[in-house]
């Protein structure tokens, strides 16, 4: 990573709107105690059904701030799912509905008041399969701060995205080449710079490594690791030594067999610090799991 | 069942060679096949020779001053093409005026705002439109489009008109430009949108920042082919743009007038007398010819453009 990406971090003033650069959070302590901050994220019993089918249930959780929560767990057990209401993408699925609260700083996002648009430019998302537009690699940056209504210096928005993911000194002479041209990696970086150009509070990562080789996915985690001083992360993966090396907080779901419909409904079993979790697990399944017994 | 060769310790060429009936008949399955592929080139290859045959007998023997005259009257032996071309190039620009909004509007609300349920209602209805007896339309463009709207916005415009014919033409077209299109933004991932919404975009923006530019390849390939349409249609304007016998050049188009599809069908149409006069009957040919050579274009420059979009995902 090169030494600048290290030390750029976003100042007040600089087009973007001044919506948390300048404001101060509390400090979350590294691995602390997620009950001593006040979270980002607080989920009430929350219970997410496609139709009739009921993908997750009761999930109650608090996120922390500034910090790495992964979610991890087998394939098929909502984990996905549960993400995807942090920053109400799941609208987007005409049969999703949810039960229970999600509350954001104390706000419940599926209030009937709360605008999903506006949800999503505080929690930005990047996704399983890097998915830059086909525009060049400048469009792609300013598409966000254009669609915020940003009128500041959008180049000083490019070049700080994209220094940010750690991306800057591969592209900085073609930013006006196509973003397809790039490779795999680069493309799920510009997508992270891309979600930071609009300045989001909260990043949620929806296995964001999963299409990525080993080389690009280390640097995808340097970043992650690199940026969460500034920003909270929650990230959905099924690469437990993932979960282990970037992750502060861990979550383990597992799918229960609903025995009258042969369909899988996601629970959450545990949730706690990731070091716990790998090394002092309460739950047997948890375990299980962990030590690659099961899953 | 086979011996094995660990069994019978033999394999031989022809234990492997396997039935030889069945290879007789799969050769004849696929002559079958490629005679039906043939056929329709071959008859492709026909239509287009006869036309050149004839066309080519037109451009040797006609005199040159009489294809630059008043209009086209080709009994009269004149034949001004330059009549009838720009006849079917207005009525294709008032179509595409009706079938490029329309066409591409319904194709942005059936792909991103209607609700799956909606779509499939609404996609056959859009599909029934297309199957509309074109000499229905024409009908209804002379009966009802051209009183109702075209002579009311301009009183003085005459009830075969080229107006009405181009905006029934154009209502024949919107059901095709509509269905490309809409295959065109349908064909955008899923993921592009989700990006777009994922960063605090509305439908709106969504729509037109990232999936229409996304799929801009397709929909001018559907506009192309739009046109493609409308310049081959036929029946509409021969009933309701008048001037069956011939028409002068006329640039207005509340004036009646002849597309060159409709010159070729009011020549030929029940009339003996069409092969007597001179090079009338070769004319039709070679208009037809013209019309072909502009929808192939036309066709093959749409081609360019699909595939363009497909290499892209």
């Amino acid at each position: 990573m090169p030494p600048e990406a290290r030390t750029k971090r976003p100042t007040a003033g600089s087009g973007i709107p001044a919506s948390r650069a300048n404001v101060a959070r509390p400090v979350a302590r590294r691995g602390g105690d997620p009950a001593s901050s006040s979270p980002v994220f607080r989920l009430d019993d929350l219970s997410v059904y496609y139709g009739s089918f009921k993908a997750v249930r009761n999930v109650s959780m608090s996120i922390p701030q500034q910090q790495i929560t992964a979610f991890i767990g087998p394939s098929g057990c909502g984990k996905t799912t549960l993400l995807r209401c942090l920053n109400r993408m799941n609208d987007l699925v005409d049969i999703a509905r949810v039960e229970g609260k999600v509350l954001y700083h104390g706000v419940d996002l599926y209030d009937e008041q709360v605008n999903p648009v506006e949800v999503r430019r505080r929690i930005g998302m990047v996704f399983q399969k890097p998915n830059p537009f086909p525009k060049s690699i400048y469009d792609n940056i300013t598409f966000g701060p254009k669609v915020a209504g940003v009128k500041g210096n959008l180049e000083e928005i490019v070049e700080r995205s994209l220094r940010r993911a750690a991306l800057w000194d591969e592209v900085k002479d073609r930013l006006k080449d196509s973003a397809m041209g790039l490779s795999g990696g680069q493309q799920q970086r510009l997508c992270i710079a891309r979600a930071l150009a609009v300045d989001p509070e909260v990043i949620l990562m929806d296995e964001p490594c999963s299409a990525l080789d080993p080389i690009a996915t280390g640097r995808i985690e340097d970043l992650m690791e690199e940026i969460k001083t500034d920003y909270t992360i929650v990230i959905v993966t099924h690469n437990m030594q993932q979960a282990a090396r970037v992750s502060d907080m861990c979550a383990f779901f597992t799918a229960e067999i609903n025995e009258h419909s042969d369909t899988r409904t996601g629970i959450l079993v545990e949730f706690d610090r990731t070091e716990t979790m790998f090394s002092n697990p309460q739950d047997e399944r948890t375990e299980n799991y962990v030590t690659g017994r099961f899953g | 069942m086979a011996p094995r060769p660990g069994e019978s310790g033999v394999l031989s060429v022809e234990s492997l060679k396997g039935a030889p009936g069945r290879f007789r008949k799969e050769s004849a399955i696929r002559r079958v096949f490629f005679a039906a592929a043939a056929t329709s080139i071959l008859i492709s290859a026909l239509i287009v020779l006869s036309l050149a045959g004839e066309a080519w007998t037109f451009v040797t023997q006609v005199d040159y001053s009489s294809l630059w005259t008043d209009g086209w009257f080709p009994r009269r032996g004149m034949y001004d093409v330059k009549t009838i071309f720009v006849g079917s190039i207005l009525v294709t620009i008032v179509a595409m005026f009706v079938a490029g909004p329309l066409g591409m509007g319904a194709a942005v609300y059936l792909s991103e705002y209607a609700k799956p349920r909606l779509r499939r209602t609404l996609k056959p209805i859009l599909e029934i439109l297309a199957g509309i007896p074109s000499v229905v339309l024409g009908f209804f463009a002379l009966t009802w489009i051209s009183p109702e709207i075209v002579q009311r916005l301009n009183p003085e415009s005459s009830l075969f008109n080229l107006m009405a014919a181009g905006i029934g033409v154009g209502i024949l077209t919107t059901p095709l430009v509509a269905s490309i299109a809409e295959d065109a933004m349908r064909s955008v991932p899923q993921a592009l949108r989700e990006a777009s919404y994922g960063m605090g975009a509305r439908k709106v923006t969504t729509s037109t920042k990232v999936v229409i530019p996304a799929a801009v390849s397709g929909l001018v390939a559907a506009f192309i082919i739009g046109i493609s349409r409308a310049i081959g249609e036929t029946m509409v304007v021969a009933i309701a743009a008048g001037a069956t016998g011939g028409s002068l050049f006329n640039l207005n188009v509340f004036e009646p007038g002849q597309t060159m599809t409709a010159a070729m069908a009011s020549m030929a149409a029940g009339t003996d007398a069409v092969k007597g006069a001179g090079l009338t009957f070769q004319s039709l040919f070679f208009v037809g010819l013209l019309l072909f050579l502009i929808t192939l274009l036309l066709n093959v420059s749409a081609g360019r453009f699909v595939r363009r979009v497909r290499q892209r995902y």
